[in-house]
């Protein structure tokens, strides 16, 4: 009887791992619940409001939140898009003195967290900071009051100083996407008689809009997520009113409600968006994929095409970066290093290289989920794995909170029925917690990214090695990946790169004694002695910039379709 | 491998983190979850430490500490839970994650108003709402309903409305003249603000030093943090840049509100932790505490740190911390309804 029962149930299993990556999907769909816990929990906790406060909240506060809300996105949405956009342009189809420079320099700005970014240019554009000090010396004007300087605690400031942090999001994704697709039509237009310029907008722009969108909306969705920041410049977000409504008002389901009121926003733009350009195709065949030839600019015009190019790099990164060295040497001198950083940079790059490494492994499993099963439900799995992106750290953080609690009191209980002996708090006690949260926050970077990778390589290959018989899983290992690799390497540093600044929800879910680099600087932040916080904002920076010169290197090649494209185009580079 | 198997060889491993956890917890330790930065008592509790031998752990949250020791329940390795405002510390009792503790020393060292009734909660300290002023306007005493008046047109400075410091002050307002003195109030204070509502209370003297505005209302500490230089050298500028006033309400005394704590009602180590708490309100505590804070001491007869003295005698208003507490809601919804931060 076993005789028989074996061959068949081997038979069935091959058919489960099939054609059909039935296994990919399976587990993808894990994934996604897994992601989906938070979110479900956060609806039980808003349903456990009355919902009387929406009275006050649509006459006094959603109005004026969602005009907030709108213009900030909207101005973000429109400068990141033309910085980075317009700087990934400018690098591939133009050459120009110091272009190899920018081509990396130009991530730089991601290292620095956004909060930082603010203090800094507060303290530097205060009337009592050095430029106004500077200025008011050059005009000899003695009262700060004779000069009139724009505020930074302002909506145009804020918008400007999230820009200039976000904006490697889209350079980022467009880069890639220039470099590999541009190429053919741009010279088709070119042989046509068409300028470079107009042939940016015409054609480039347009072929890059999945580009473009994915890279805007990650970067829009830090700056709708931020509260530090924007608390700090006074722009009160529909995230602070969540935050009001939670911590003044002691209404945390009332708070849950306005979050899933705000993910409900933004999913149905993300379809509406997916749903506008349904019909458009934006994948070209890579094997004939070439690099655009960059135009030579020379001269006068060739310097003034790097310093519009600098100009980002100098206001999101250089000045920041050297504000913070200044005050950390300053504080160096006055009270030495804390002895502590060293266990808290230890911590920090610990917990999020753990961190990346699940949120990358899980991304592709996802995003391999969905090519397998293009037509199916497998992009609602992509879509939902990433919806962790769209919550503000601290209301995922809370809604991780109650589930991860009771599976730790479950397993306590088991093991005090069988062994005697209680587990604690295993889960949350341990900091995995922590992994859960960044897993579950930035799997849509890593989801998003490898997805983008697979769409470059031909399905042809797929088909013709599923034809000789191989499954899904060798067909991953011996031809998706090493194509992969470079995606999969950007997509990982992301990640990396984010864990690290990550701050709300390390502040709720770690556990006792497990301090990092950006607790330490929060820690010291709110005692209001932001000097102290100068070391570790520089060494959040300074870990954060290895990452991103790596990206650099990485994502060079991950830009174009493998093999042989990618020799072509690092020969050129 | 069936589930069982998987089980068999999980658990004990399980059981054997557990257990060690649980033989780091069974030696004499006390579990601290705080929302105030705890390097500002990290002094104290190393006294205590060498006095007593009791270790001190310490976790910083912001905000969602209710919510987070509510989840791990009876596993939660939280003693004391440590707030700032009077709000903040009235959500833990709302929370249902205190216990009610019985303690002579605690209720000797602090006043009957300064802690819950059944000894849910105690204050540690206090602090003032005070008035930071620039020095060329010669301002000796100043009500909070004057910040309204019409001649400060432009000229105050102040911290987003919806924080608790301002909510709490807010609250103290509605509870006295009702909401629509109150709205009247907002609405006028929103009309001199000099720039928008945002930012810390250091700012208001920084802001004043940088001759943005004249006056703000702001903590009494950092006034101590500042001047005392902790803050590092520019801040000593800001301290020095302004004069102090202790305002008081019409009528009325200086708007206080506390820094206190809470026993965890599954606090593991609860003998350790109300020990600690009994520390922190003695006489070298709250020395201690005064001087490391420059905030005001709770138990009567200890004096605040000198920079603070000098500011002048403090007479704490009348109203209860609860009364307080319980207009926060409606005056954090006034706030919006005047739209004060927009």
């Amino acid at each position: 009887m076993a005789d028989t029962e074996e061959p068949r149930r081997a038979l069935s299993l091959d058919r489960w791992r099939g054609a059909d990556g039935g296994v990919w999907l399976l587990f993808a769909g894990v994934v996604a619940l897994l992601v989906l816990a938070p979110v479900i929990s956060l609806g039980l906790i808003a349903s456990r409001g009355s919902g009387d406060l929406w009275p006050h909240l649509i006459e006094n506060v959603i109005p004026v939140a969602f005009r907030v809300t709108f213009i900030l996105l909207l101005g973000v949405g429109v400068l990141v898009t033309a910085i980075g956009a317009g700087t990934a342009w400018l690098v591939t189809a133009y050459d120009f003195p110091g272009r190899r420079i920018l081509d990396w320099a130009l991530l730089l700005p991601l290292a620095v967290p956004t909060y930082i970014v603010a203090y800094a240019y507060l303290d530097i554009l205060h009337p009592i900071g050095p430029v106004q000090t500077t200025l008011r010396a050059i005009l000899g004007l003695t009262s700060p009051r004779d000069l009139w300087f724009p505020e930074i605690r302002s909506m145009a400031g804020c918008i400007i100083l999230f820009s200039l942090v976000l904006y490697p999001y889209v350079y980022l994704s467009t880069r890639a996407l220039f470099l590999m697709q541009a190429a053919g039509l741009v010279e088709a237009a070119e042989t046509l008689g068409a300028r470079r310029r107009p042939v940016f907008f015409r054609i480039a722009l347009p072929l890059a809009r999945p580009a473009i969108v994915v890279g805007t909306s990650l970067a829009l969705m830090e700056a709708l997520n931020d509260v530090g920041a924007s608390e700090f410049l006074g722009i009160r977000t529909l995230t602070v009113s969540i935050y009001s409504t939670w911590i003044n008002r002691s209404s945390l389901p009332g708070a849950a409600q306005i979050a899933l009121l705000m993910l409900f926003i933004i999913v149905t733009l993300i379809v509406v968006e997916r749903w506008a350009r349904r019909k458009q195709r934006f994948t070209g065949s890579a094997q004939r994929s070439q690099p655009l030839v960059p135009r030579q600019l020379t001269g006068v015009r060739g310097w003034a095409t790097f310093l519009l190019g600098a100009l980002p790099v100098l206001l999101g990164f250089v000045v920041p970066a050297s504000y913070l060295v200044n005050e950390a040497w300053k504080r160096i001198r006055f009270n030495g290093i804390a002895p502590s950083i060293l266990t808290e940079t230890g911590n920090t790059i610990l917990i999020s290289s753990i961190a990346t490494v699940f949120t990358v492994c899980l991304g592709l499993a996802v995003a391999y989920a969905a090519r397998l099963n293009r037509h199916g439900i497998g992009s609602v799995l992509v879509r939902t794995a990433s919806l962790g992106y769209a919550l503000p750290g601290t209301v995922l953080a809370i809604s991780i909170l109650t589930p991860l609690a009771n599976l730790d009191n479950l397993i306590s209980g088991f093991s005090q029925e069988l062994f005697g002996v209680s587990t604690g708090l295993l889960i949350s006690g341990s900091g995995a917690a922590l992994v859960y949260a960044y897993t579950t926050r930035f799997l849509a970077i890593s989801v998003g990214g490898i997805e983008a990778g697979f769409e470059k390589i031909p399905r042809s290959l797929d088909h013709s090695a599923r034809s000789l018989g191989h499954t899904p899983g060798p067909v991953l290992r011996a031809i998706h990946l090493p194509l992969l690799r470079p995606t999969i390497g950007a997509a990982a540093l992301l990640v990396f790169v984010d864990c690290m600044k990550e701050l709300p929800a390390t502040l709720l879910l770690r556990p006792l004694n497990f301090e990092t680099l950006a607790t330490h600087l929060y820690a010291e932040a709110s005692r209001g002695t932001y000097e102290d916080g100068a070391v570790a904002a520089l060494a959040i920076v300074l870990f954060g910039l290895f990452p991103v010169i790596l990206l650099a290197r990485f994502a060079r090649p991950a830009a174009l379709t493998g093999g042989r494209a990618a020799i072509v185009a690092d020969g050129h580079l | 491998m069936n589930a069982a198997r998987v089980l068999r060889h999980i658990l004990p491993l399980a059981a054997l983190a557990g257990a060690c956890t649980a033989s780091i917890a069974s030696a004499e330790e006390v579990n601290i979850y705080t929302t105030r930065e705890p390097g500002l008592i990290e002094p104290l509790l190393q006294v205590f430490t060498k006095e007593t031998g009791i270790k001190v752990n310490t976790l910083f949250i912001k905000d969602g500490m209710p919510e987070r020791v509510a989840a791990e329940g009876e596993s939660s390795p939280a003693d004391i839970m440590m707030a700032v405002d009077v709000g903040n510390i009235v959500d833990l009792l709302d929370a249902g994650v205190t216990q009610p503790i019985k303690s002579e020393a605690l209720e000797a060292a602090i006043p009957a108003n300064l802690r819950d009734p059944d000894g849910n909660w105690f204050a540690l300290s206090m602090r003032a709402r005070v008035l930071y002023v620039a020095k060329d306007l010669d301002i000796k005493s100043f009500t909070y309903e004057e910040l309204a008046d019409p001649k400060y047109k432009g000229k105050v400075c102040i911290r987003s409305g919806q924080h608790p410091y301002n909510t709490a002050l807010f609250a103290a307002y509605l509870a006295k003249h009702g909401e629509a003195k109150t709205e009247e109030f907002l609405t006028a204070l929103k009309a001199n603000l000099a720039r928008k509502a945002g930012g810390g209370d250091r700012d208001v003297a920084r802001d004043i030093l940088g001759q943005i505005c004249d006056l703000g209302p702001a903590n009494s500490y950092y006034v101590g943090l500042m001047r005392s230089g902790k803050g590092g050298p520019e801040q000593v500028e800001w301290g020095n840049a302004i004069n102090v006033v202790l305002p008081t309400f019409d009528g009325g005394g200086t708007h206080v509100n506390i820094s206190g704590a809470a026993i965890a009602k599954h606090a593991p180590n609860k003998d350790a932790a109300v020990k600690l708490l009994e520390f922190l309100v003695s006489d070298e505590g709250q020395e201690l505490y005064a001087h490391a804070n420059y905030e005001f001491p709770v138990k009567p007869g200890v004096a605040p740190d000198a920079i603070i003295s000098a500011l002048g005698p403090l007479t704490v208003d009348s109203l209860s911390l609860g009364d307080i507490a319980k207009h926060r809601k409606q005056a954090s919804e006034l706030v919006d309804k005047v739209g004060f931060d927009n």
